[in-house]
């Protein structure tokens, strides 16, 4: 394993702001085709992270690699177009638009004018959410749980290599927390997934492997077992969400 | 029928309408709607930007005058014919498009709005500077003989009015093909969400940028055909009163709709016409007009009309 090289990789990433080191010296590795599950308790750095490499927001110090090359210095929109693609923690989608055009422009990024292609690509995208037959209906009128799976079907329809998820659990019902699970495994085998989440269940159910933030360091990484083990992981997070 | 087509016969019925307009209405109102015809086309360049883009300028006419001194100056001091100078016009506004785009759009919001204002003045003054050549406030007048555009004498009335209806016709065709494309579709979505864009993996400043050169360009068309067709040229259309004019325009008939630019146009025109014939205070009036229609229609004519029965109208 360790002669692969990774798809993203990051080296000393550090980010503060004002005096507080939000994120600080995280070297993380991240295999192509895994499940990777970032966790930690509130505050612990974890949204500050992803928008790091995703370049949200510009590191202080410290490098990131994806697909091969230095993306350290692009900005937001080159690295989505390299291959990555996120979906936001407070649901971002354009209320004001179709839900077919919401994921018409995630996909026609790719596809440009190819209409066919965007009109197959957005059917597909809204099938595998469960949204198939809404493709007319305003983003703005649906639920917060369906606006969460309309921006997981955005980030599906850019067919990206990373597909980053911040909390895509919040919001929804346990049904379709299960049907959020099935998804991201029948995706799994194209895509590398990195998941923020609060919601145990998903994360032991899902995850091949986890990563724990604490105070803006790695604190721990494992794979589930390991990591619903270990006593520092257990003080820091688990201990205190099973008090 | 499709959304489309329904949106086709409505552009479509509106041009043949204006087309009947010239067999029926009085030659006055022919005279207006030729003025309102150039005067809309200013307005839909505005619309791309601030309907479309929701990009707020306070300054867009020192893209209209670009394009009108740009045809005029070349009328005046090199000699040009009517073709060779309304290209001069064109060409000055995506010149001037451009330079004020790369700068401005280092700022956003109302930082955007007062830098574009001061473009603008920039721009007023540097014609009042120069009034040896621009002749300033005063302006000058484009001779007939300056107006004939391959063979067509432009400062006949008939003439006119089609060459505006001609105009107007090809950039509502243009706007709406505009809106159409990935390009103004992502227009749309930075109006709507810019973080979510970018997010998409779009430039989104090259596509700001893009939406101001179009509309600028658009803007110059409109004020280098406003002076070739009624041959006059000067300092007010590039006041901030023609700034503040197409954001009003707009406004009223319907932000980021086809239509709505040349309806509000329309409505304002006429307005300021109808009052002034009852009253010397006719901006009382109009005002009070402006403010009802905005405390009970605020998305404007053609943005109600969407709302409340044409949820297809583009």
């Amino acid at each position: 394993m360790a002669a692969v090289t990774p798809l993203l990789s990051t080296r000393g990433l550090s980010k503060s702001f004002g005096g507080l080191r939000a994120v600080h010296a995280v070297d993380f590795d991240l295999p192509e085709g895994q499940i990777r599950a970032l966790i930690g308790p509130n505050g612990a750095g974890k949204t500050t992270f992803v928008s790091l490499l995703c370049g949200r927001i510009t590191a202080d110090e410290g490098n990131v690699h994806f697909a091969g090359r230095d993306v350290t210095a692009l900005p937001a929109h080159r690295r989505i177009q390299a291959g990555m693609a996120y979906t936001f923690q407070i649901t971002s989608v354009f209320p004001r638009l179709s839900l077919h055009e919401n994921i018409a422009l995630a996909a026609r990024r790719r596809l440009g004018h190819d209409r066919e292609g965007v009109r197959a690509a957005v059917g597909h995208a809204l099938d595998m959410v469960g949204l198939a037959g809404r493709a007319n209906q305003l983003a703005g009128d649906l639920s917060y749980g369906h606006q969460r799976l309309v921006e997981i079907a955005m980030g599906l329809a850019q067919a990206p290599r990373l597909l980053i998820l911040d909390e895509p659990t919040q919001g929804l019902s346990d049904s379709e927390i299960s049907e959020f699970n099935a998804l991201i495994r029948s995706i799994a085998s194209e895509t590398t997934v990195l998941l923020i989440e609060h919601n145990m269940q998903v994360v032991m159910e899902l995850a091949e492997f986890i990563t724990v933030l604490n105070f803006g360091e790695v604190l721990a990484e494992g794979e589930p077992e390991a990591i619903r083990r270990n006593p520092a992981v257990q003080e820091a997070y688990l201990g205190t969400a099973h008090a | 029928m499709t959304p489309t087509a329904k949106a086709f016969l409505l552009h479509g019925g509106l041009v043949l309408a204006l087309v009947a307009g010239h067999f029926i209405l009085p030659e006055y109102h022919q005279g207006n709607l030729a003025r309102i015809m150039a005067l809309a086309v200013y307005a839909m360049g505005y619309n791309v930007l601030f309907g479309y883009s929701g990009l707020l300028s306070l300054g867009h006419a020192m893209f209209f005058s670009a394009g009108m001194y740009g045809m005029g100056l070349s009328v005046q001091h090199l000699g040009f014919g009517a073709g060779p100078a309304f290209v001069c016009g064109i060409l000055a506004g995506v010149v001037l498009a451009t330079a004020v785009g790369v700068l401005a759009l280092r700022t956003t919001g109302v930082a955007f709005m007062i830098v574009t204002l001061m473009f603008s003045q920039a721009v007023f003054l540097t014609i009042l500077y120069f009034t040896p050549w621009t002749r300033g406030d005063e302006g000058f007048v484009i001779q007939p003989v300056d107006r004939m555009l391959f063979g067509i004498d432009l400062s006949d009335a008939t003439y006119r009015y089609f060459a505006a209806l001609v105009l107007f016709a090809i950039v509502m065709l243009a706007t709406s093909r505009l809106i159409q494309a990935p390009f103004g579709r992502v227009l749309i979505a930075i109006r709507e969400n810019e973080e979510r864009t970018r997010m998409l993996g779009y430039d989104v400043y090259r596509h700001k940028l893009g939406a101001v050169i179009l509309s600028g360009t658009i803007s110059a068309v409109s004020g280098a055909a406003y002076g070739l067709l009624f041959g006059y040229v000067g300092a007010s259309f590039a006041s901030v009163q023609y700034s503040i004019l197409p954001l009003l325009w707009v406004l009223l008939g319907g932000a980021g709709t086809i239509v709505g630019p040349f309806l509000g146009t329309l409505f304002m025109f006429y307005l300021i016409d109808l009052t002034s014939s009852i009253t010397t205070a006719y901006m009382l009036l109009a005002g009070a007009a402006l403010v009802l229609l905005t405390l009970f229609a605020p998305e404007g004519l053609a943005g109600s009309f969407r709302r409340r029965l044409a949820p297809w109208l583009p």
